[in-house]
């Protein structure tokens, strides 16, 4: 399939491609997230040693997963933008930010909230949880080095470096309950199969891709603002700023 | 899975608090987001038609 | 090649010398912020003992801090460092250089200094032994990162608490490991671990801090 990729760099037509997918994503992760809540709440089955407390599992794992899987794809589109100059995979890395900030404080709140009742403890200090909280604060580091730039090109650069550095935490995170003795329980699901109840599985899979849905939906409205403050001197906005 | 009563899903086995503060939290958190994204756009082109009409004068 | 390297470090050891004020001042303020915890935290031995290595490795990073915002700013104002950028020589020995001579300057007092804080805290010979290897391992590492974020943050407003924001995150391993290696010799279970750890992601940081401290500079300047 001949795709021309470097047609789709193009910030003018990225916007019109974006506004066209950002429906199919928002409203994708909406169904999603019913089917998932469905599943989770009225038909995954109560748990035999945590009962009712673990239907937090639908939320903190793929908050957690989206957490760490948004970083990555931040440091995929700096590492890019730096290689290439490519403007829109800057503005796509300052777009993914905010959403990535987001579930990582949503994986912690809800470990939090499921740590309290099951390990008798909102927090402890294990590898898992600190490397999540280190995450957490690389997001707002970087966030806060794009505000306090006010060059935007310096800005781009500043910020894809400093997630370059910083994306060695997301395997340390992931690879945490291997590594070290932690309280935090290890892998539910590998290559090799899942020690989980399937319906439960199917529960968190389906959250899982609601979230992702959510988190593509929500950096394609952000980046499409990004592209409108930038490209403003360009006619096709001044065409979209008098309609 | 059978729910006794409504009561009993809310009450979660007696780790309702946990389990809907969780989703509590979470639903507010993403319905800011999304109210956020919105405002940030409607801003943005606020402010970009307003500098238009200063950068034509 | 080497001969800019060992320029760039001397010309720092040398304003250094001649600004000796800042340099006393970084090293107070360590002695300083580790007394604060006794004072603040209480002084039985014991407790002094648990605190201690994690007390002083902080006041490390904290201290360590407090001078890398000036690591590139005092030559950016005076001009100086574009004319150093503008050399042939490749960026990364300008930033290697800098990042060795601000451990010189700022990492080997803290060794120094060090056993007498251990001895404040109580801990015994072997422990105050283990904390200097600690800290001789782990402060290049915290003058090595430490010139990324300087780099990063160069003549922006908010610069001191901005480069405190974006390093402390990446400080963390070497804080853990730096610190868990004392307790594990108070523990009784060998340091080596720990150690070794360390070691390994100083290596890391030697492979990987210049070269981005150097573009960051790039990115700071044009």
């Amino acid at each position: 399939m001949a795709f021309n990729l470097y047609y789709y760099a193009s910030p003018a037509t990225f916007y019109g491609l974006a506004g066209r997918l950002i429906p199919w994503f928002a409203w994708g992760a909406g169904i999603l997230t019913l089917i998932g809540l469905y599943i989770g709440f009225f038909m995954a089955p109560t748990d035999f040693q945590q009962g009712e407390a673990y239907r937090v599992i639908f939320i903190h794992v793929p908050a957690a997963w989206m957490g760490m899987f948004i970083y990555l794809v931040m440091a995929f589109w700096s590492a890019i933008g730096l290689a290439f100059k490519t403007r829109l995979s800057f503005m796509m890395a300052r777009a993914l930010a905010p959403t990535g900030a987001l579930f990582t404080f949503i994986a912690l709140w809800t470990g939090a909230l499921w740590g309290k009742p099951m390990w008798g403890a909102w927090w402890v200090w294990d590898a898992r949880l600190t490397s999540t909280l280190i995450l957490l604060f690389l997001y707002v580091g970087i966030m806060a080095l794009w505000a306090a730039i006010d060059d935007r090109q310096r800005g781009d650069k500043a910020g894809a470096l400093l997630t370059l550095v910083g994306v060695v935490n997301v395997p340390i995170i992931y690879f945490s309950v291997q590594w070290w003795n932690t309280l935090h329980q290890g892998a539910s699901i590998k290559p090799s199969g899942t020690s989980m109840d399937e319906i439960m599985l199917a529960g968190m899979l389906v959250m899982a891709f609601a979230a992702w849905f959510y988190a593509i939906a929500a950096a394609l409205v952000r980046v499409r603002t990004l592209i409108l403050e930038r490209e403003r001197h360009t006619d096709w906005v001044k065409a979209i700023l008098e309609s | 899975m059978e729910w006794a009563s409504w009561s009993d899903f809310w009450a979660m086995g007696g780790y309702g608090l946990y389990v809907w503060g969780s989703y509590a939290v979470t639903g507010l958190a993403i319905v800011a987001e999304i109210i956020l994204l919105r405002h940030g756009r409607s801003q943005t082109l606020k402010r970009l038609r307003r500098m238009r009409k200063w950068e034509e004068q | 090649m080497l001969r800019f390297l060992l320029t760039v470090i001397r010309r720092d050891l040398l304003l250094a010398a001649r600004r000796r004020g800042d340099w006393l001042t970084s090293q107070f303020f360590f002695v300083m912020v580790v007394s604060m915890f006794p004072l603040g935290i209480g002084s039985e031995p014991a407790v002094l003992r648990m605190i201690g290595p994690g007390v002083v490795w902080v006041a490390a990073l904290l201290a360590s801090l407090l001078s890398l915002s000036r690591l590139f700013a005092d030559d950016h104002r005076d001009g100086s460092l574009e004319q150093m950028l503008l050399s042939p020589e490749p960026t990364v020995l300008l930033t290697l250089g800098k990042a060795v001579a601000h451990w010189l300057i700022y990492g080997i007092p803290l060794l120094v200094i060090a056993p007498v804080l251990g001895i404040q805290f109580a801990l015994p010979a072997e422990a105050i032994l283990v904390l200097v290897a600690s800290l001789a391992i782990g402060t290049p590492i915290l003058s090595l990162l430490g010139s990324v974020g300087a780099a990063l943050t160069l003549g922006l407003r908010g610069g001191g608490v901005l480069l405190t924001l974006l390093i402390l995150p990446l400080y963390v391993p070497a804080l853990i490991f730096g610190a868990g290696a004392v307790d594990a010799a108070l523990a009784g279970t060998g340091a080596e671990a720990h150690l070794s750890l360390l070691a390994a992601f100083l290596v890391m940081s030697l492979l990987v801090s210049p070269w981005v401290a150097a573009a960051a500079l790039r990115v700071s300047i044009e």
